[in-house]
This record gives structure tokens, sequence and C-alpha cells, in this order.
């Protein structure tokens, strides 16, 4: 492997009021890669992927995304350095089309004069066409995004990250609130574009987990206790003592 | 679907032509130039109202102190025509002849040296548009970058509001003081005190401000409008999707403050004095209520909304000068309350459906299967918000 990691964490800390919710964490992610993040409640899960994406600042550590440091980076510099990051309830905008929302979300006319004078030019209109077939809402592109079931919705997130054609792709609980027939089909959606990209995903659900992750890593009070295939995590005693025991 | 937003926006189309033929020809074939004159102030306050959809009903963006634009532009307006007001020949009674008399009154003898470009009248156009958008732009760097939004942006612009017209006060030689600068005659020689002047100056008015109107529905038929929406839903959603969400909402105030600025201008243009009194925190706040009122989602929504708010007013304050306050403040809530949309809301829900069906009716139904074509023809159909 000549090639620089994708995401590569080192010694990363975060402290709130004293409280460290991610502690001294090293964490690497390849290229490629779906990584399942598991563990307790508050084991800094969601925090972890905050720090990464820029929300919450870091007190110690470095976040390198292949060779730029992400702690010192701004948000929406984040984002187009090709980060994307899908939020734990679903972030839509309700008020304005499945294409609408997608289209907004296309990387282009990013700066405010830029959006003013944006087209909507055919390249644009494909790509929305590209992802709505992706996520599985080709049909209901014209509806209201409030419109959506829950599931959809969720789907509907993950396109719009996916019209950014990011090169890491974070997922907060995407199945969380789907039915069985909707969690199959996003397994088989992250399955699909987890195949040119980097993928992080939160989840509980271990059956989901074990359909989609090609290592798994648990958090516990915001370190790292197990890392590994989802065979070797699931039978450490420490995840089974503070996770999958009880 | 595809086929009713068309609909939906040749409805809202309508609505501008609507507005056009209202202030342009039903206004001035109706009322004398005493009327038309009170009309015309009325709408300098809907400039207002129209940037209030843009900042506030689009974006979320409350500001309380969009009378400090309207101002500004009501200002450097009443300068340069001061300036024209006060030659040396009808100020020769002057201890210093040749200066605004209140500077005389205060003993100041000589022109500030901030009034002096307002000598020109190329410069105090430009100024009107330049200085609300800088001064704009300064408060919206410091508030945008710091993330400072919502509830706590809305006392800071209220604070500005108090602030600028506590200075205008107390610089009274400067300013004028608390009775504004009055005794305004002429633009290059043309009175503006004339019947004739009076009907040129509302057509400009009118035209500038429907001016104002297309351009607000223009910008938020653009992703920039798609943006200033979804930002007022999920700003956080926005801010990962990697935009710099304090340049939108900064270049969102200030083209708010520039239609505010010219609707000041327009307003010193055509009442003949510009004074402290519409820049505080009241009037400042009663646009709010013009824009509720309207439909804070709908630009000539906005107009009418001010246009009924002040009609109203002046009815309330000539019958019952003691309750009129009350009664408008009661009208606010009442708004709030039953029609949170307001006018534009009343009439998108009783009566588009009406307009819509008799359209529908008069084209009949030539296409009316074009099922595969239905979504491109809805995603290119960007302009049905307004």
């Amino acid at each position: 492997m000549a090639e620089f990691e994708m995401l590569t964490i080192q010694g990363l800390g975060v402290s709130f009021d004293g409280f460290k919710a991610v502690d001294d964490l090293n964490f690497i992610v390849d290229r490629n890669e779906l990584r399942v993040v598991i563990g307790p409640n508050g084991a800094g899960k969601t925090t972890l992927l905050d720090l990464i994406c820029g929300k919450t600042k870091s007190t110690s550590g470095s976040i390198m995304f292949k060779t730029m440091d992400l702690t010192q980076m701004k948000e929406h510099d984040i984002v187009r350095a090709g980060v994307g990051r899908k939020f734990q309830t679903p972030s839509i905008y309700e008020n304005l089309s499945v294409s609408e929302n997608l289209e907004v979300s296309f990387p282009r006319g990013r700066s405010a004069f830029g959006a003013l004078f944006f087209k909507r030019a055919a390249d644009v209109i494909d790509r929305v066409h590209k992802v709505a077939e992706e996520v599985m809402l080709l049909e209901k592109l014209d509806h209201q995004a409030a419109l959506l079931s829950h599931g959809q919705k969720q789907w509907l997130e993950i396109g719009m990250l996916l019209m950014q054609d990011p090169e890491l792709l974070m997922l907060d609980e995407p199945v969380a609130g789907m039915t069985v027939n909707e969690r199959e089909q996003t397994a088989e959606l992250l399955n699909r574009i987890s195949k040119n990209r980097s993928v992080i995903v939160i989840e509980h659900d271990m059956e989901f987990v074990r359909k989609i992750a090609h290592k798994v890593t648990v958090l516990h009070q915001g370190k790292v206790i197990a890392e590994g295939s989802m065979d070797k995590v699931t039978a450490d005693p420490r995840v089974i003592e503070v996770y999958l025991g009880h | 679907m595809s086929h009713l937003t068309k609909k939906l926006g040749k409805a809202d189309l309508l609505g501008v032509v609507v507005l056009s033929a209202v202030i342009l020809v039903l206004f001035p074939s109706v009322f004398g130039i005493f009327r038309l004159n009170l009309i015309g102030k009325y709408l300098t306050y809907a400039f207002v109202g129209v940037s209030l959809v843009l900042l506030w009903g689009n974006g979320g963006i409350l500001s309380l102190g969009q009378g400090v634009f309207f101002g500004l532009g009501g200002y450097c307006m009443a300068m340069f025509l001061k300036l024209e007001a006060s030659d040396p020949i009808a100020t020769k009674i002057q201890t210093t002849p040749g200066i605004p008399d209140f500077m005389d009154w205060n003993q100041i003898v000589k022109l500030p040296l901030f009034w002096l470009p307002f000598k020109s009248l190329t410069f105090t156009i430009i100024a009107i548009l330049v200085v609300p958008a800088l001064f704009a732009f300064l408060i919206g760097v410091a508030m945008f970058k710091r993330r400072v939004g919502g509830v706590y942006f809305a006392i800071i612009t209220q604070a500005v509001a108090l602030i600028l017209s506590v200075l205008i006060v107390g610089q009274q030689g400067l300013t004028g003081g608390i009775n504004g600068i009055t005794d305004l005659k002429t633009m290059h020689g043309w009175d503006i005190r004339s019947d004739s002047a009076k009907y040129i100056l509302y057509y400009v008015n009118g035209a500038l401000l429907i001016g104002c109107v297309v351009f607000t529905r223009w910008v938020l038929s653009t992703k920039f409008g798609m943006l200033l929406l979804a930002l007022r839903e999920k700003e956080d959603r926005v801010r990962f999707s990697g935009y710099d969400v304090a340049n939108f909402k900064t270049l969102a105030f200030c083209m708010s403050a520039v239609m505010c600025a010219i609707g000041g201008a327009m307003f010193t243009l055509q009442v003949g004095f510009m004074s402290p009194s519409f820049v505080g925190i009241t009037p400042s706040i009663e646009m709010v209520i013009y824009t509720a009122v309207g439909g804070r989602m709908s630009v000539v929504g906005a107009v009418f909304g001010t246009l009924l708010v002040n009609f109203a007013k002046t009815f309330f304050s000539e019958e019952y000068p003691d309750l009129w306050l009350f009664l408008m403040g009661a009208t606010f809530i009442a708004v709030v309350l039953l029609f949170p949309d307001g006018l534009a809301g009343l009439y998108d829900r009783y009566g588009k459906p009406f307009v819509l069906r008799r359209a529908a009716r008069a084209h009949s139904k030539p296409k009316a299967t074009e099922p595969n074509v239905a979504v491109a023809t809805a995603l290119e159909s960007g302009g049905k918000h307004g």
C-alpha cells in the first residue's frame, strides 16, 4: 500500500466541561472500506462523527483525511474536501421537492453569488436522476419531501450526500426507524455505494451490521476497546461485557 | 403534478400583473393627487415589506431593524435635497448662508465634511444603494460569521435601530435632530412639491417597487432562493453540504437593505422630509407587521399587506385617535393566530383553487397526457415559490 489511508485519527480527544467524550482515540479507515462503529449509549460514536466533520472542535489529537488535517478546517471546507455526513434524524428540507433537495446538494454554485447564477444544466438533471434511482426515489422526484415515509427520508438524505460524490461518507444510524424490508434495501444500497468510497456507519442493529460491515470498531467511554471482523469482535469478552452481554 | 406546478407558476405571475395594474392604473384613475401621494407614501413602506419576505419569510432571518436601512436611504436623499434647498440666496438671512438652516441654528459655521459629496446627485444615488449595503454587510459579517441568529439577531438589529435613531436625534447640528431634515424643495431645479412632480414620482416609485418585486421573485426562484428556504429549515444540513452559511445570510441581508433604502429615498422625495421617527424601533416593528399581514412568504402579498395595514391605520387613527394603536396590535395578533400565512395564505387557500379551475377550463385539455416528461418538467419548473 503505497498510498496514504483515507482517514487516520491519532490521539483524538475532546472534553465537555471535564467530561472526556472521546479520549486518546486512534482509528484508521482504508479506501473503499465500510466500517461500522458500535458501542453502548454515550460511548462517543456521534461525537466521533461530529469531530470528523468539524461540528465539534477537538481538544487534542489529529484527524488526517488523506493529507489534510480536518481539525484545522472549517465545516464547509471539510465537505468540499470530500467528507459527507448524514445526521441521526433525517435532515432534509421538508418544504422542497425531492428533486430540489437533491439539486440543492449538487456541488456547483456553492458561493452565494454562484448560487444566484446557478443554471439547472443537463448534467445536473442527469445527476439528480442517477442519484434518485440509486436511492430508490425516482418515482418520487416531484413529491414534496415532507410527504415521504421515514425510511424514504433517510434515503433522500443519503442521496443528497451522494450528489456530492464524497470520498468519505459518514452515516449516523441510517436504518433507525426503518421497516425490515427497508433495512434490507438500505443494506444493499450501502453495499453498492461503498464500492468506490469509504463509509463509516454508526449502528445498533447487529443483524444489519453483520450484513454490511467489512470491519467493526467498538467504542466504550470514548475509547476503542475492540476492532476487527464481526466474528472476532462479537467473541471479544470485553465487548460482551460492556455492550452485547446485557 | 407537473401540470399543476406550471399552473401555479402562472397564477403567481398573475399576482405581479394584478399588482402592477392596481398600482399603475387603478389607483391613479380612482384617486386624486392628495390620496395618490398618500398611497405613494404607503408604497415606499412596501419596499421594506418585500425585503422582509426575502429575509424573514424565506430566509428565516427576522430583522427588527429594517427602519435603519429605510432611514439611511431616506437620509441620503434628504441630504442632497437639503443642500439644494440651502443655496446662499435662499438662506441669506442666516448667520452663515449656504448651509442647511438647522446647522445655522446650532451654531455650525461650515458644512461638515461628510455632507460635501451629497452636493452631487450621482454620488447621492450611488450612496443610497451602497451605504445601506455596506452597513448590512458589516452587521451581517459580524453576526452571521459568529453564528448569531434567531432571536439574538432580531434583538441586535433592534438595538442598532435604537442606537442610530438616538444618534440622529443627539447630533442635531449634523442631522437635523428629532425634527429630521425638512423643507425640501427641488431636485436639480425640478420642484418636487408640484402636483405634476408628485404624479411622476408616484409612477417612478410604483415602477421601482414592481422592479423589486420581480427581482425578489427571481432571487427566490434561483438556487440561492432554494438554499434560503433550506437554511430556514435545516441550517446544519446546508452547512454540512459544503455551503458557507454566513455568506448566504449576509448577501440576503444586503439585498434586503438596498430595497429598504430605495423605499426610504422615494419616501423622502414624495413626502418631502425625513426624520428619525422612521429609523427607530417602532417603525421597524411596524414594517414587520405589514409583512406578517400580507403573508411572509409572498412578495405580492407583502405589498397588499402594507397597503391594507396603512389604510386601516389611517382609518383607525382618524376614527378612534385614542384606540388606534391597540386596534393595530389586535389586528396583528389576530392575523398571527388566525391566518399565519397572511393575506397570501388566504388567497392560496380560497382564491387560487378558484383561479386554477377557471384557467383549467379556459385551456381545456390539449396536452393532458405527458407521463414520461413529467419528471423533467418538474425539474425545470423551479420558479414556483413566491
